[in-house]
């Protein structure tokens, strides 16, 4: 009992951060299923929602606030595309890539002049930043209320892909770019709702997410953001159930090995289980085999 | 014949350029004062030149589009802090506070420079061995992993009777330290820098232009081609996996020597990236390019973008410019270059005299038949 009361706090603790980093990292899987894009700038996508709400709330209610964050930060990822990664459709992979680079500098030196460098506190939300008690360990509300949250957004994703035209569209695409364009898919709109649906769960991911943590900082994307990505490799790149497990997997053992007391290893154990997965199974968990054409 | 003059003039031309430019450096050092900000940002420059074009080496030139350079860096700066720092300082309280110093050997800033690249190259041929049979951004991704991985381990606190933890390390031979050899003077600290900087690269260019460097090209261009063609090709990528490590450790030697103080926070993936847009602003798969960026960079960032940075600039009442707008408007203007100048300055071209004489001769033919004077020769 005393086994499960110590590390008790971990797990709930790594359960909660594995849903919010599902939530981001379904994001990266949905981009990179369809444009072949490491989207390196998603990370700070959920950076800057973080950084929406701290600043909305200093002015709005919260009632107001949080809706006009999740439109803020879909606004944020839609024009993303539209200006720094359309016009480089034909480009070389690289490019595209550099690209995301290039837009994630730019949101962190945002973020950096607009809080003029300083860590922000990041807003209570009531009922969400309640703690509670279970089983003798103390928590807050929105570790329990994120698995939940994150399973019911997940399974409205699967059937929005499986039953819908859009996600017919999505899973065509993803299959075959130009065969997709050839049967009239309008491509590009096909993207930005890919682009739209992974901002507005990065969105959902940091209210939670900055819940827990309390501030928020012009870099605090970009781990997240790398780790998330990390997750969706390892569950199957293009493959959202995939994502969902890598990144609860990915979130429970990084808060055990904090709970061991390597905190300064927890970033590196997930870069060492990026390495081993592509070095074992390059297509992750549930990814597909792709062929190699000459 | 003819062509092989021309190679030989070229080579004069550069000779004498390069000698210019260091005699004009010399002249400089030994007459500005030497906190001027324009040294700075050429030593700076001059140092990031080399970690770009080691980088250049392997996204423009092998193909391999590896994102842990600032972790070689890392090592580099590392390994030179710690062989270089007097034995009376490790033993010491001043920098070693919390652990014992396990070093107990000091060595010269020349066999610590080319250590700080030995050591770097040693730790890429091992993460090399498993990361260069992955592809394109999985590689990126791998490589990136492994530089915080590296940063992981030399903040470790086991380690901490090497690395200091995650503590500052201080106190070890700096540019300030160099003398010219077998006298008690001081050499002239962007001097040494643009010295080392300028062997390295050169070694680098004379690397490209070796049969190695045609192997590159072959499977930067197409793998399945050069391999096709009898190019080992896990051999020749981790070739220049190391080749690359090796000079960004030495460049990251020469920053710790650059900035006095080493801490592993500094080489984040952020470095990294800076790293990548220099490359990309000077345009990949070209030498030149990558040394005019990184002087370019390096300025913008720290010197001719400041003004944006102070409030006492402020027109109209405007609010706008304040610590910080600096960086907006330097990522912004990245941004324009990614996405409509993507071939950067340089393209894959490198300098050339022949060009420069062709545009010279264009230009007087231009203004000869603006002038309406005689016919075009």
């Amino acid at each position: 009992m005393s086994f499960l009361q110590n590390s008790l706090p971990y797990i709930l603790a790594g359960i909660s951060v594995g849903g919010q980093y599902a939530l981001i990292a379904i994001g990266y899987t949905m981009v990179y299923g369809i444009l072949r894009l490491i989207n390196f700038a998603h990370g700070d996508v959920f950076m800057a929602a973080g950084m929406f709400m701290v600043f909305l709330s200093a002015s709005l209610p919260l009632g107001a606030a949080v809706p006009l964050v999740l439109v803020l930060t879909v606004l944020l990822g839609f024009m993303i595309e539209r200006v720094a990664y359309k016009p480089l459709r034909s480009a070389p992979r690289m490019s595209v890539m550099i690209s995301a680079i290039g837009v994630s500098y730019l949101l962190q030196n945002c973020a950096l002049y607009f809080t003029g460098g300083l860590a922000k506190v990041y807003p209570q939300l009531p009922w969400l930043s309640d703690t509670v008690t279970i089983f003798g360990a103390v928590t807050k509300r929105v570790t329990l209320i994120t698995p939940i949250l994150t399973l019911i957004l997940v399974i409205g994703l699967s059937l929005f892909i499986k039953y819908t035209k859009v996600g017919m569209a999505m899973r065509a695409v993803s299959k075959d770019f130009e065969t997709a364009r050839l049967m009239g898919i309008k491509v590009n709109s096909v993207i930005s709702s890919t682009f739209i649906i992974g901002s507005l769960l990065a969105a959902v991911g940091s209210l939670l997410y900055f819940t827990n943590y309390a501030s928020v900082t012009p870099t605090s994307g970009g781990m997240p953001g790398l780790k998330c990505f990390v997750a969706a490799v390892f569950g199957g790149i293009g493959s959202i159930p995939g994502a969902v497990i890598g990144a609860f997997i990915i979130g429970i053992c990084e808060n055990i090995i904090k709970g061991l007391g390597w905190t300064t290893f927890s970033d590196a154990f997930t870069f060492a289980l990026l390495i081993v997965i592509l070095l074992v199974k390059p297509t992750g968990l549930f990814g597909e085999k792709a062929t190699d054409k000459v | 014949m003819d062509l092989r003059k021309d190679k030989k003039k070229d080579m004069l031309c550069t000779a004498v350029a390069l000698a210019a430019m260091f005699i004009v450096l010399l002249v400089m050092e030994l007459t500005m004062k030497s906190t001027s900000i324009l040294f700075t940002v050429m030593k700076k420059g001059v140092i990031y030149a080399l970690v770009a074009v080691s980088m250049n080496l392997l996204n423009g030139f092998t193909g391999l589009f590896s994102l842990g350079q600032a972790g070689f860096m890392l090592i580099g700066a590392y390994t030179y802090s710690i062989l270089s720092m007097p034995v009376s300082v490790k033993m010491g309280e001043s920098v070693y506070k919390y652990y014992d110093c396990a070093i107990g050997i000091e060595l010269g800033i020349f066999p610590s420079l080319i250590l700080a690249g030995v050591i770097a190259a040693v730790f890429a041929a091992l993460i090399g061995l498993p990361v260069l049979r992955l592809k394109s951004d999985y590689l990126a991704i791998a490589t990136l992993g492994f530089a915080e991985i590296l940063r992981a381990l030399f903040q470790w606190d086991a380690m901490g009777p090497v690395t200091n933890g995650a503590n500052v390390l201080r106190q070890y031979k700096d540019l300030t330290k160099v003398k010219i050899p077998f006298t008690n003077i001081q050499f002239p600290p962007t001097l040494f820098c643009f010295l080392v900087s300028g062997i390295c690269i050169a070694i680098i260019v004379l690397l490209i232009n070796s049969s190695y460097g045609r192997a590159f090209k072959a499977i930067r261009d197409d793998e399945i081609a050069a391999e096709a063609m009898g190019i080992n090709l896990f051999k020749h990528k981790e070739m220049s996996f190391v080749i690359s490590s090796f000079f960004a450790g030495i460049s990251g030697a020469m920053l710790a020597m650059f900035q006095y103080t080493v801490q592993a926070a500094q080489f984040k993936t952020a470095m990294t990236y800076e790293i990548l847009l220099i490359v990309v602003i000077g345009g990949i798969g070209s030498v030149t390019g990558s040394c005019i960026a990184s002087f370019l960079f390096i300025a913008c960032n720290e010197w001719w973008l400041r003004f944006l940075d102070e409030s006492s600039n402020n027109i109209l009442g405007l609010n706008i410019l304040r610590s910080g707008f600096r960086k907006v408007v330097f990522s912004i203007i990245i941004m324009i270059i990614v996405l409509f100048f993507s071939k950067g300055i340089m393209g894959d071209r490198e300098f050339s005299w022949a060009r420069i004489r062709a545009f010279f001769a264009r230009f007087k033919k231009k203004a000869a038949a603006s002038e309406g004077g005689e016919p075009n020769v």
